[in-house]
């Protein structure tokens, strides 16, 4: 079990959710888990064959997860995941 | 006047009315400033620029700010034609573009940060910030300074000393992190979503990119606006060399200048996720972690490196990259053929051309315009090993005689 962190631009594809407790063992597993539970948050981080959108970056515990390894990266108990627009951030 | 008419995704193409926003809402593509062409060739000829003052506000019907009031000279900065460095290069005719004198803090960022301030002030921001590789921040603070804007600066820990010098002597507030740019970077993203500042490349983003395009501009009318064939360009975010080519592209719509030009792309080898992206023939960007003197171009996962990738490859340009021996030898050769001290960046860019030319993708028969960003007096280190070469003597004219006897038996004799 590990934490998926939403950034405030994608809250409003999660119901709010801030914080998510995921299972899936890799990339594509929480992609697939993400999409079954905010079918519209697929949408957005992924491209139709499931790669994630160059738009978004995903970090591990601060690491850009391409530099762990991308797909093949297995995640562990604890990790803390981002998912980051490559460029967020809008007015307040 | 500005004719400004808003963002517009550019993947989705969905439209914005001008705030400060980062990316799309619906698809997180950059956005970009679209503007009302048509009603700018109505509201001004090209032949009215000549009369106006030689910087970058003489471009200001394509700039997104409502210009009014007393502007600092920013842009205006030479275009050379540099002889010596084409014959060193084995090229017919090589200009340089030359941003390592530009106002006030000696880059090219002086011209993105003068748009994006404008822009803050107009959103009614009191706090401006950026993360930065060192000439961003040095053009916000300064520029801040002026516009009674405080400044937070956000920086990787091992910056070139000058350039923390001269982030601090405006009063700025430099945050160091431990970590490299992209870290840097992504610190600034995930701040901005809950901070009520300006953050000059985050959401003032579209606006501060519309800087860039004045060196097109520039570049354009000093060619008498004929456009050049071929522009070789440093990369580090990828911004730049985009926004050259979309300032020429207006100029093509409004009837001012003609011309294709080819866009060639320098980065370093040890930072270089576009240039690989172009050799391997793909415009996706693989991001890799920086080692390389040219620290102004140290971004390993560059936020427009698929669009820069995608316009080289469209206009039929190339990229290359050059070592660290490499860079320093570029930075030398422009400095001792044209008199132009360039920082790494500048080294970079004279070293792919170089590379460029040898390998045949730069036609040396084709006017040719290298684009030089920064100032070599901010990055001294690169070339510090040569202050050691000048030997020390008592002031004794005898002493300084026989060493020139010499050492420089040629100069020394008398005509």
């Amino acid at each position: 079990m590990y934490t998926v962190r939403i950034p405030a631009p994608l809250q409003r594809f999660t119901g709010g959710a801030e914080q998510l407790r995921c299972e899936a063992a890799d990339l594509h597993g929480l992609l697939v888990e993400l999409s079954g539970r905010y079918p519209e948050l697929r949408d957005r981080i992924c491209e139709a064959d499931g790669r994630p959108r160059r738009f978004f970056n995903i970090y591990v515990n601060e690491e850009d997860i391409r530099f762990l390894g991308g797909p093949e990266y297995r995640f562990r108990d604890g990790d803390d995941v981002l998912i980051l627009p490559s460029i967020a951030g809008g007015s307040r | 006047m500005s004719f400004e008419l808003g963002l517009r995704c550019r993947d989705c193409g969905k439209e914005f009315a001008s705030a400060p926003l980062a990316g799309c809402d619906e698809c997180f593509a950059p956005l970009e400033v679209a503007y009302d062409l048509g009603a700018v060739a109505w509201g001004v000829r090209r032949d009215d620029l000549a009369a106006r003052r030689a910087d970058m506000w003489r471009y200001r019907e394509l700039l997104p700010v409502t210009v009014a009031g007393d502007l600092p000279p920013v842009g205006g900065t030479p275009f050379v034609a540099t002889p010596k460095l084409a014959r060193a290069l084995g090229a017919k005719q090589v200009f340089v573009k030359n941003d390592a004198v530009n106002y006030p803090t000696l880059s090219f960022k002086d011209r993105v940060v003068a748009v994006a301030l404008r822009k803050a002030r107009e959103f009614g921001f009191e706090v401006v910030a950026c993360s930065s590789t060192g000439n961003l921040a040095n053009a916000v603070a300064a520029q801040a300074a002026a516009l009674g804007l405080t400044a937070y600066i956000f920086v990787p820990e091992e910056l070139e000393p000058a350039k923390v010098a001269n982030t601090l002597v405006y009063g700025a507030k430099l945050i160091k992190i431990a970590g490299n740019y992209d870290q840097v970077n992504r610190l600034c993203t995930e701040i901005a979503a809950s901070l009520p500042w300006g953050i000059v490349n985050v959401n003032l983003r579209p606006y501060y990119a519309e800087g860039s395009k004045t060196v097109g501009y520039e570049i354009a009318e000093a060619l008498g606006w004929r456009l050049p064939a071929a522009v070789v360009c440093p990369m580090a975010g990828g911004a730049l060399i985009g926004k050259i080519a979309k300032a020429f592209e207006e100029l093509r719509q409004l009837g001012w200048a003609e011309g294709d030009t080819r866009f060639y792309g320098a980065q370093a080898t040890g930072c270089a996720p576009i240039s690989a992206a172009i050799k391997a023939g793909r415009c996706e960007i693989e991001p890799e972690r920086p080692r390389t003197i040219a620290r102004s171009l140290a971004i390993g996962n560059p936020a427009d490196g698929y669009y820069a990738a995608r316009l080289i490859g469209e206009s039929g340009g190339w990229a290359e990259d050059a070592s660290d021996e490499e860079i320093v030898a570029g930075m030398r050769l422009l400095a001792e053929t044209e008199g132009i001290f360039a920082e790494t960046a500048g080294g970079v860019t004279v070293a792919c051309a170089r590379k460029l030319l040898a390998t045949g993708k730069l036609d040396p028969d084709q006017p040719i315009v290298l684009v030089i960003t920064g100032n070599g007096l901010k990055t001294l280190d690169a070339v510090a090993p040569r202050a050691e070469e000048a030997p020390v003597f008592a002031p004794r004219l005898a002493d300084v005689q026989a060493y020139l006897d010499t050492a420089a038996p040629a100069e020394v004799t008398a005509v």
